[in-house]
């Protein structure tokens, strides 16, 4: 996948790419406001940064604990190293219990081990119960942002999903009437489930609960309503202490969404009086992830999509041009951790203005690690050819002083007197959104000495 | 090798050098007026605030707000306010509560920075009844307000299989194009009756 080529469609339309650019920074903006309504912010990122960085430092050991935990409150505890086998566990659990009908609240993590196609495959009907996930499900599509992920959809495409699928009236396109709508068709959905699945936000490991973050009430309707909770979870969602919470729940939503919190903060410790909870522990390359010393820290990430929405790479390119499920800075540094070949292009994807770094609730110091990576991305072999050679050409020419001012005196030449259509070639990308600046007659050099290697003059004027 | 040894067994190869905890007792920001300072929170997410002496009086409030009064279908289980005209621990199965209008239910304690409220459903049959319902409205005592969400999990302890959550205001959404839209999938409404 190449990041540049895949956002070509969404650029081409740029009214649009202007108005989902515009939706996200007025995200970004209700962040700022809130932030800045709390004296103690840098504090609270420090401390959360602080409490992810001792976790990780710990973090068998605190697994250990909460599954020791959770088991003691009657949850069940599984283990799953990849996709496949968290998949697998999902559906012995479901299909033991005769499970036809899942509900399910948003879970980037079963969206990463492509879950529902497992299921439906499996005969299970899975229904995404955030507004959101339901309207891209019913659209067939992947979410393009991790916290909101229908953003890229206007109210009128919205209508006419809602008018094929739910029978809304035709044209209408007033989010109230559409979330009313889907209002009535998921509480139906929820009252026929046969059991709910939830991801986790984070995990106790002293007191063994898991917390679920929604402001719908989707994921509380989906696991109070059938005896079956399952909760997914990756193994970097361990948190030490309950009280650890006072700072994760106080910079999440407002690092996300603006809110002071979300409307439902719900800590599940064990299954309720007649239930069964499920909890199964996902690594899928997370445990790798930790031993890279460079890029560990980017399992601190809480998942507030704070970076996508202030990233102007992200903005103006969209979601989907990632092909990532967590797309934007992050999740251009956790795609290429799974990939380094295929996703070669993310760590590029980035003008590297440090901005994700700067908002991240956990300081994760996500332009850094973007950088890293475009090193092991080198150094790995992964760039393309074309890429590889030029690189290697300018290495070269920057090596060598007389070759360096020679294609200089070159340049300053031919591009004034060069036909635009020569310059201007199929292998000039650069040249493609923009052009040239005028070539000045005289080299940085030649001016320089012009001015001050004169009797007299010197660069710090200090005769 | 199971996949929980094998997976133990990488994260204790990878694992970075320990790293102290950090102390979480930071300067953090407390209220001159607590109550104040939630109901002004509270108002901005979208919950509606009643304030009353005492139980009969909150009653009286109550019957003002007309969302009350248009309900059919009521469960309270706060003594003096509402009445109910469900039994909720006649109620076997929880799915038979889609149709309540209105539920009164005790709170333990609001937080002042944001306007949230824990509930558990410690002597509640059914956890449901908080999202299920078309409209609800939590009693907490006036004086039973923290400041903000560390001085909250100081009062906690999760030490038995029980359900806990922190609720600030009506559901809602904003997945279609950023527009606001009070009553997702939960109750449309929340009124915060603060007593005493």
């Amino acid at each position: 996948m190449n990041h540049a080529t895949l956002a070509i469609d969404f650029i081409a339309n740029g009214e649009r790419a202007h108005w989902h650019d515009a939706a996200l920074w007025f995200v970004r903006e209700k962040r700022d406001t809130a932030a800045r309504s709390l004296p103690e912010w840098e504090a609270l990122r420090e401390t959360a940064s602080a409490v992810k960085a001792h976790t990780m430092s710990r973090l068998a050991e605190y697994l250990e604990q909460f599954e020791r935990q959770a088991t003691k409150l009657g949850a069940k505890v599984h283990w799953a190293r990849d996709a496949a086998e968290h998949n697998r566990i999902v559906l012995e659990i479901l299909q033991s219990h005769g499970v036809k009908k899942l509900v399910k609240s948003k879970s980037m993590l079963t969206e990463e081990c492509h879950l529902n196609p497992f299921l439906e495959r499996h005969g299970i009907e899975v229904v995404d119960t955030d507004l959101g996930e339901r309207i891209v499900q019913l659209a067939g599509q992947p979410p393009s942002h991790i916290v909101m992920p229908a953003i890229h959809f206007k109210k009128e495409e919205i209508g006419t999903l809602f008018h094929e699928h739910l029978h809304t009236a035709a044209g209408a396109s007033d989010p109230n009437y559409l979330a009313e709508a889907a209002r009535h068709h998921l509480r139906d959905k929820f009252m026929r489930a046969d059991a709910g699945l939830t991801g986790v936000n984070f995990a106790i490991a002293e007191t063994g609960g898991c917390v679920v973050v929604t402001n719908e009430g989707n994921a509380d309707l989906g696991v109070s309503l059938p005896k079956l909770h399952v909760a997914s979870m990756g193994i970097e969602k361990i948190i030490p202490r309950a009280k650890d919470l006072g700072v994760f729940l106080r910079l999440l939503a407002r690092s996300a969404t603006g809110q002071p919190i979300s409307v439902y903060s719900s800590h599940f410790h064990g299954p309720r009086p007649g239930g069964e909870l499920h909890i199964v522990i996902v690594d899928n390359g997370r445990s790798a992830l930790l031993g890279k010393k460079h890029f560990q820290g980017s399992l601190k990430c809480i998942r507030c999509g704070a970076c996508m929405n202030t990233c102007p790479v992200y903005r103006r390119s969209g979601g989907f041009s990632y092909q990532s499920t967590v797309p934007g800075p992050i999740g251009s540094i956790l795609a290429p951790a799974r990939d380094p070949k295929h996703y070669y292009s993310l760590p590029y994807a980035s003008s590297l203005c440090g901005s994700c770094t700067d908002v991240c609730p956990v300081k994760i110091d996500i332009h850094h690690q973007l950088l890293a990576w475009r090193r092991e991305i080198v150094d790995g072999g992964h760039l393309p050819r074309s890429k590889r050679l030029a690189m290697k050409l300018a290495s070269v020419v920057l090596r060598n002083t007389w070759l360096y001012r020679s294609v200089g005196r070159m340049a300053r030449l031919s591009l004034r007197w060069m036909p635009r259509f020569v310059v201007y070639n199929r292998w000039n990308t650069w040249g493609r959104q923009r052009d040239l600046p005028p070539m000045p007659r005289k080299s940085f050099r030649q001016q320089y000495q012009e001015r001050y290697d004169q009797p007299g003059r010197n660069p710090r004027g200090d005769s | 090798m199971t996949s929980r040894d094998e997976i133990l067994a990488a994260i204790r190869k990878h694992q970075p050098p320990v790293r102290e905890p950090p102390h979480l007792d930071g300067a953090w920001t407390i209220y001159s007026d607590r109550l104040a300072q939630f109901a002004s929170v509270l108002a901005a997410i979208g919950g509606g605030f009643i304030r009353a002496a005492d139980a009969a009086r909150a009653d009286g409030q109550l019957r003002d707000l007309a969302v009350y009064r248009d309900a059919k279908l009521i469960v309270s289980t706060v003594s003096g306010i509402g009445q109910s005209t469900v039994d909720l621990a006649s109620i076997s199965d929880p799915h038979q509560l889609e149709t309540v209008d209105f539920a009164v239910l005790p709170g333990q304690f609001g937080v002042a920075e944001n306007g949230a409220i824990w509930v558990t459903d410690r002597n509640l049959k059914h956890r449901v009844i908080y999202f299920i319902v078309q409209h609800l409205a939590l009693v907490i005592a006036a004086d039973q307000i923290v400041d903000n969400m560390h001085q909250a999990y100081e009062r906690l302890t999760f030490d038995r299989a029980e359900f806990g959550a922190f609720i600030a205001g009506p559901s809602k959404t904003a997945d279609i194009e950023q527009s606001l839209v009070i009553g997702a999938h939960g109750p449309r409404s929340l009124t915060v009756i603060c007593l005493g």
